[in-house]
């Protein structure tokens, strides 16, 4: 594979800014809580800056190619490099990491979860998003190991620290799912690299050795894999860590998880898993695809019967990231394609619908869906960006879930060479009833959150005309947060082609042992 | 009668061995340091007696020069009494690890034991002397001379045991100790009289030659090496020869159990190593099952009762098991020829590693029992809200020691995992999956202590903040930034596990 090697520090820069914030914010005392804000508001915009030069600066002409590679010794001893490149599937995940970490930022300035000390909080969002974009970066396994792992334990604090009132059992749990997962996919990468001849762990030279190991070595080697990034995505039957630690996290927290280190799974899968081991991937293609429907259903019937609204976005979840893992287990260039834009396009709109939770959170106190209602009548601008969020969430045309969820259906109808097309056509029937299911939660949602008058605890003015709640709409600071992913869904709804241009040529290179 | 051993003795012409006091200048140094301090006692008053810890972090320091300028020194190997006592990289990179965790521990204990009123001057006497026994261990390559090194570094340590005298507890735990570890001793020394009976040599090489002859392997060579193996596995508490560990960590001083739960765990697998690459190359099918079999107990048995412990030290203890059956992972394949470079390496950067953290995270529980005087997890509540800095450094040993990325316990865990499955080999693979389990549930325990420190509210509402000692701060610095230091640039460890080689292995 060629690369370009221009301009080789904007990755790193980009990456590990963050961590310069983290420093400065280490020296910062305590009890001066307006200063750390400040640091850490700098820190992501100017990380954001760095990635609107890496926007403005990436060769969209060959957006299939690793640009920004840099490659230099790390660990020679056993053959591993800090080797980093972006191409057009990373791109637009790296780039969405900032801008969600910069959201979030601005949306913790006067919202710090209790029980506050802002520092430590800061200090995690900023490692966090330093593991984030590693992790889209890296192009070594050890190195995207390392970015990977990075992400836990800032993830396990703030959700056990700053979260609610189960928050103690739902970080373990996290926690322990996904440290499971990845000690197997551990072991998977070394049984790659020795596989191969022990001779390197950079992932394109993989991409390129691996499809010579034994069809059955690989298969083994897979489940490794699969297990590991399984439970990140998360899918059936990996999925219960999700509900119970996305309900707990803090506003913050559930956005940046949803967002991105959902992203995680799905991402490897992509970029390491199939490319590195071809045959194994058409083997295991269709029980995937099953796996992808399942929690397509599974996670729509959740969603129906839950009572708390929060939970309810969680496991929506479970049944979005079913869809990207339907497109990727077509193992074509269109389901890939599909795949890779529903990521993106789940992680602007779950990161919205957890921020509306939150908000709502902090007005009612609740978030329990019986006891809300008339949120248009109480606070218009929120109710509306909630039914938008909704809306975009059930794949309306023209708005971005749109385009990750109806090609990964219509890709299963024509699955790549070598699979079998009456299975995967029954799951494009499977997953198509699923959207119907996923119409009936969000407009059923949004009907009783939104829709008649409040419930009588949360009236604005009772019969006798005394005011008893003041609720205010959406705040400047929330305005400013959310204003971005709010025109992103619109105009990668609009103008699909934006994203796809810059991805198709990437899954071509992903695919090249499928025929493209 | 004497006229007989006259005579005998004139049948044999003495040649006077030649000995190179350069070489030697690393334990030369430390004996030194000992008398030292023994003189010293004598003279100094009570009010005085802080001097002899400074003595003996200098003479570990001091012997530490000579270390360094050996290892830059590119003469190769000085092989001592026809090749019984060899410094080799191998045994350099170990003698650097045992003097600096040695001197650690003087930073640890300083504070201990000037409150302590305890007997001052002994301590330190004893705890120089068993580390004169460990770095005499890393060069060791003779039946005799490793059982002597062997008893060198055990018998102080049974002793500083049992230091609190009027302790209960203490005393328990120098008796089980030393009890155990005299039925240990026995059963290796057992082994070893078979060795020699077998090879009709006492030095490792001859020993290694009298396998590989063929036709030369007999069961008396099989028995002998399972139980020199079990002797070792006392020492390094391996699973089933483990009960005496958490008994005698939680009794003992806390220092000396840092100490015993690192120096002398690593002693044992130096002695292990030695004896499995240079006596027993060509035996991998007696040990590699046998060692197979005390890795997947000790880490599985190791961490599930860690699971259950209330108290930080017995916790650390089981872990310390738990992290033992890590080391011994590779092992299990080292006789493979082509994972026995990559095996040795990952025991070596293990243990590097391991001392590192787990030291730090004996400068932590010393810090802060200090202030709780307790030995409960939960007294550990809300750490992090009135000290921290001691929190998030508590938090940076235990992740170390669960293997998250980016510190230094990852890499200890991978070099482990990777010539596992270098091996190529069912049991390779199999033990990886075993480790890659047992990783998971080393966590449970590691972030239920994350969890006291940072979720969970302070048990007595009492919020002073801890005041540090400044010697034991030292310990904190070092600790930390080894850790760290290992984690993020991990070809520092790797370095020198890689220019370990030992000398003599496979025949080498």
């Amino acid at each position: 594979m060629e690369m370009l090697r221009d301009e080789n520090w904007v990755l790193s820069v980009g990456t590990f800014l963050p961590m310069l914030g983290v420093l400065v914010l280490l020296i910062v005392p305590k009890t001066d809580e307006k200063l750390i804000k400040l640091v850490a508001l700098a820190t992501s915009i100017a990380t954001v800056g760095v990635g609107v030069f890496t926007l403005m600066k990436f060769n969209y002409q060959n957006a299939g190619t690793m640009q920004f590679v840099a490659q230099t010794n790390w660990i020679s001893v056993i053959k591993s490099t800090y080797f980093i490149g972006i191409d057009g599937i990373s791109l637009p995940l790296y780039f969405l990491s900032m801008v969600i970490t910069l959201s979030v930022v601005i949306y913790s300035w006067n919202n710090i979860p209790a029980p506050g000390n802002p520092k430590a909080f800061f200090i995690l969002i900023l490692v966090l998003q330093t593991g984030m974009a590693g992790t889209f970066i890296a192009q070594d396994l050890i190195l995207f190991f390392v970015f990977f792992e990075l992400v836990l334990l800032p993830m396990y604090f703030m959700i056990g620290v700053w979260g609610g009132e189960q928050r103690q059992y739902a970080s373990m749990k996290f926690f322990l799912y996904t440290m499971f997962g990845s000690a197997l996919m551990l072991v998977a990468f070394l049984a790659v690299f020795f596989k191969t001849g022990a001779e390197s762990f950079s992932i394109p030279y993989l991409a390129e050795h691996g499809g010579s190991i034994a069809k059955n070595v690989q298969i083994w080697i897979f489940a490794g894999m699969f297990v590991g990034f399984a439970v990140k995505v998360p899918m059936f039957p990996f999925h219960t860590w999700l509900p119970d630690a996305h309900t707990q996290a803090p506003t913050q927290g559930s956005v940046i998880l949803a967002a991105i280190l959902l992203k995680l799974g799905t991402y490897g899968f992509v970029r390491i898993a199939i490319p590195i081991l071809p045959e194994a991937a058409r083997q295991w293609a269709p029980y995937i695809g099953a796996l992808a429907v399942v929690g397509i259903i599974y996670g729509a019937l959740g969603c129906l019967a839950q009572t708390d609204m929060k939970r309810l976005i969680a496991f929506s979840s479970v049944a979005h990231m079913g869809f990207v893992m339907l497109g990727i287990s077509t193992l074509t260039s269109f389901g890939v394609n599909a795949a890779v834009y529903g990521m993106v396009a789940h992680g602007l709109i779950t990161g919205m619908l957890f921020f509306i939770a939150g908000s709502m959170k902090e007005r009612y106190h609740t978030l329990e869906i019986s006891r809300l209602g008339g949120l248009l009548t109480q606070m218009p601008h929120l109710g509306w960006i909630l039914g938008f969020a909704s809306m975009a969430s059930l794949g309306l045309p023209g708005l971005a879930g749109f385009w990750g969820e109806f090609p990964a259906i219509l890709s299963a109808y024509n699955p790549a060479a070598g699979l079998n097309e009456n299975v995967f056509r029954v799951y494009m029937v499977v997953a198509a009833i699923g959207t119907v299911f996923a119409a009936a939660y969000l407009l059923w949602l949004f009907q009783r959150v939104a829709f008649g008058e409040p419930k009588a605890e949360f009236a604005t003015s009772t019969s006798d005309g005394a005011k008893h709640h003041e609720f205010e709409d959406v705040t400047t600071i929330e305005w400013i947060a959310w204003t971005p992913l709010l025109v992103a869904i619109l105009v990668l709804g609009v103008l699909p082609n934006l994203l796809f241009k810059v991805i198709d040529p990437a899954v071509q290179g992903v695919l090249h042992a499928f025929g493209g | 009668m004497v006229n007989a051993v006259h005579v005998f003795a004139a049948m044999i012409p003495w040649t006077s061995p030649s000995v190179s006091y350069y070489a030697l200048a690393p334990e030369l140094v430390l004996s030194a340091g000992i008398v030292a301090v023994l003189l010293a006692d004598l003279f100094l008053s009570n009010r005085h007696k802080w001097v002899l810890s400074v003595i003996s972090g200098f003479s570990l320091l001091g012997a530490m020069l000579p270390v360094i300028v050996l290892g830059l020194n590119d003469q190769g190997v000085w092989s001592m009494f026809s090749g019984r006592y060899v410094i080799d990289d191998f045994s350099l990179v170990m003698k650097g690890l045992f003097l600096l965790s040695g001197y650690v521990v003087v930073l640890l204990s300083s504070a201990h034991v000037e409150e302590g009123d305890y007997w001052r001057g002994e301590f330190w006497f004893l705890l120089l002397s068993s580390i004169l026994g460990m770095v005499m261990m890393s060069s060791a390559r003779d039946l005799v001379s490793v059982f002597v090194a062997y008893e060198f570094l055990s018998i102080p340590a049974y002793m500083l045991a049992a230091w609190r005298k009027r302790d209960l507890k203490s005393n328990e735990a120098g008796v089980k100790y030393f009890l155990l570890g005299v039925f240990a001793s026995a059963v290796m020394l057992y082994g070893m009289s078979l060795l020699y009976g077998a090879a009709n040599s006492t030095l490792l090489v001859d020993l290694g030659k009298s396998i590989t002859v063929a036709g030369g392997f007999s069961s008396l060579h099989a028995l002998g090496i399972v139980f020199v193996v079990v002797g070792f596995a006392f020492k390094i508490s391996a699973v089933p020869f483990h009960t005496w560990a958490p008994d005698t960590y939680e009794g003992a001083p806390a220092p000396v159990t840092a100490f015993l739960s690192v120096g002398s765990k690593a002693a044992g697998f130096v002695a292990l190593v030695t004896m499995l690459y240079v006596a027993f190359p060509s035996a991998g099918d007696v040990w590699q099952p046998f060692i197979w079999v005390l890795s997947a107990l000790t880490m599985t048995v190791g961490n599930v009762v860690a699971l259950r412990q209330t108290n930080i030290v017995r916790m650390i203890a089981y872990s310390s098991i738990s992290q033992g059956g890590f080391v011994l992972m590779p092992l299990a394949v080292a006789a493979h020829s082509g994972s026995s470079d990559s095996a040795l390496r990952a025991v070596v950067v293990y243990m590097i590693i391991y001392a590192a953290t787990n030291l730090g995270m004996f400068a932590v529980i010393i810090a802060v029992s200090n202030k709780t005087r307790s030995g409960e997890i939960t007294s550990w509540g809300g750490l992090f809200s009135y000290a921290p800095a001691l929190g998030a450094l508590a938090t940076i040993f235990l992740a170390s020691l669960a293997g998250i990325p980016p510190l230094g316990g990852w890499i200890a865990k991978f070099a482990a995992f990777q010539s596992l499955i270098s091996a190529g080999s069912g049991w390779g693979y199999s033990l990886a999956v075993i480790g890659a389990v047992n990783s998971v549930i080393a966590f449970g325990y590691y972030g239920n202590v994350m969890r006291e420190i940072w979720m969970r509210p302070v048990p007595d509402g009492d919020i002073t903040p801890i005041r540090t000692h400044g010697s034991l701060a030292l310990a904190l610095g070092i600790t930390t930034a080894a850790t760290l230091a290992f984690g993020i640039i991990p070809g520092v460890a790797l370095h020198f596990g890689d220019i370990a080689r030992i000398t003599g292995a496979f025949g080498g």
